[in-house]
C-alpha cells in the first residue's frame, strides 16, 4: 500500500482504483473485445465460402478484415511508446539523463540507452516507462497493457518526463495506472509486432523479468 | 549537502542546498520549496530502491529533494 495517493488521482476521481484484479478483467474484456471483432468477419467468410465459392475474394477481405482490426488496436497501445524528437536543448537532455540515471540502478540506465525505455519492477507487473507513455507487462510476460500518460510541458527534456512518470509510479503504482489512459491491453506477440525495431528488446527484456515474476509468484 | 531540485526545460535546476548544521540555509530551502508547491509542484523523494515518497514538507535530513509537475493520462 502506498504512504499517500497521487494527488493527480483528484482529477480522475470517478474512476475506480486500478488493482491486479482489474488488470485481469480489462483483459478479459480487452479479449472479449477482440474476439467480437475478429470471430464475426472469420464466420462471415467461411459462411460465404460455404454458400458461393466464387465469392473467395469477398471472403478473403473479411479474413482481413479479422486481422486488421485487432492490429489497428496493438498499433495504438504501441503509440504510446512511439519516440519523438525532443524539443529540449542537447545540453537540458544531457542534465536531465544524468539525473535519470542516478534514479536507477545500472540494468536500467543501459536498457534506456539502447531502447530508450525504462523499465521499472512493479507490484502489478514489469514496466517500461517512456516520455509519453508506459508498458506494463503482466507477471507471466503474455499480456501487456499500454498506458498514454504523460507531464504537460511540452519543452521538458526526455529524460526529464521519463523521471516525472518514474517518481509517480514509484510513489503510487495503483494510481499510476488509475491515472493514466489504457489505450491496448492484449497479447505481447501482437504488440511487439507493432512496436518500433529498437523498442523490442526491451519488451522482451521486461517479459524476461516478468516471467520470472510469475514463477516466483506461483513458488 | 542535501539538494532541492526542480525538473524543468534545463534538465533540472538545483533551488537550494543545506546541511543540518546549517539553520540559514535550511530556512532558505523551505521558502524555496514553498514556493514550487505554490507554482503546483509535487516534492518526491526517494525512500530506497524503486520507491518514492510524495512530501508536503522539506524533510531536512533527505539527501536529494524533487520537485515535479502533476501528470496526466494522455
Amino acid at each position: 500500500m502506498a504512504a499517500e495517493p497521487l494527488p493527480e488521482l483528484a482529477a480522475v476521481h470517478w474512476r475506480p482504483r486500478v488493482d491486479a484484479r482489474r488488470l485481469d478483467r480489462s483483459a478479459m474484456l480487452w479479449l472479449a473485445t477482440t474476439l467480437a471483432h475478429v470471430v464475426p468477419f472469420i464466420a462471415a467468410g467461411l459462411v460465404l465460402i460455404a454458400v458461393q465459392p466464387l465469392a473467395l475474394p469477398v471472403a478473403l477481405v473479411s479474413f482481413a478484415h479479422a486481422w486488421v482490426i485487432p492490429e489497428l488496436y496493438a498499433a495504438r497501445g504501441a503509440n504510446v511508446v512511439r519516440r519523438k524528437r525532443s524539443r529540449a536543448p542537447a545540453d537540458a537532455e544531457e542534465r536531465a539523463l544524468g539525473l535519470l540515471g542516478d534514479l536507477v540502478g545500472h540494468e536500467a540506465r543501459e536498457l534506456h540507452a539502447r531502447t530508450g525505455l525504462m523499465l521499472e519492477r512493479g507490484r502489478l507487473g514489469v514496466w517500461l516507462v517512456g516520455p509519453a507513455g508506459a508498458l506494463l507487462v503482466r507477471p507471466g510476460g503474455r499480456r501487456v497493457g499500454c498506458y498514454c500518460v504523460g507531464v504537460n510541458d511540452p519543452d521538458l527534456p526526455t529524460g526529464d518526463r521519463i523521471a516525472h512518470l518514474l517518481l509517480a509510479l514509484r510513489a503510487d503504482e495503483q494510481g499510476f495506472a488509475t491515472v493514466a489512459n489504457l489505450a491496448f491491453m492484449g497479447a505481447r506477440w501482437r504488440l511487439r509486432r507493432r512496436l518500433e525495431r529498437p523498442l523490442r528488446p526491451a519488451l522482451k527484456a521486461a517479459a524476461a523479468v516478468a516471467c520470472d515474476l510469475d514463477s516466483r509468484a506461483t513458488a | 549537502m542535501s539538494r532541492l531540485i526542480r525538473l524543468d526545460e534545463s534538465g533540472h535546476t538545483t533551488l537550494a542546498e543545506w546541511t543540518a548544521e546549517d539553520p540559514e540555509a535550511i530556512e532558505a530551502a523551505v521558502a524555496a520549496f514553498r514556493e514550487e508547491l505554490d507554482r503546483g509542484y509535487f516534492a518526491m523523494i526517494s525512500t530506497g530502491e524503486g520507491h518514492a515518497e510524495q512530501v508536503r514538507e522539506l524533510p531536512v535530513n533527505a539527501d536529494l529533494v524533487i520537485m515535479r509537475l502533476p501528470i496526466s493520462g494522455g
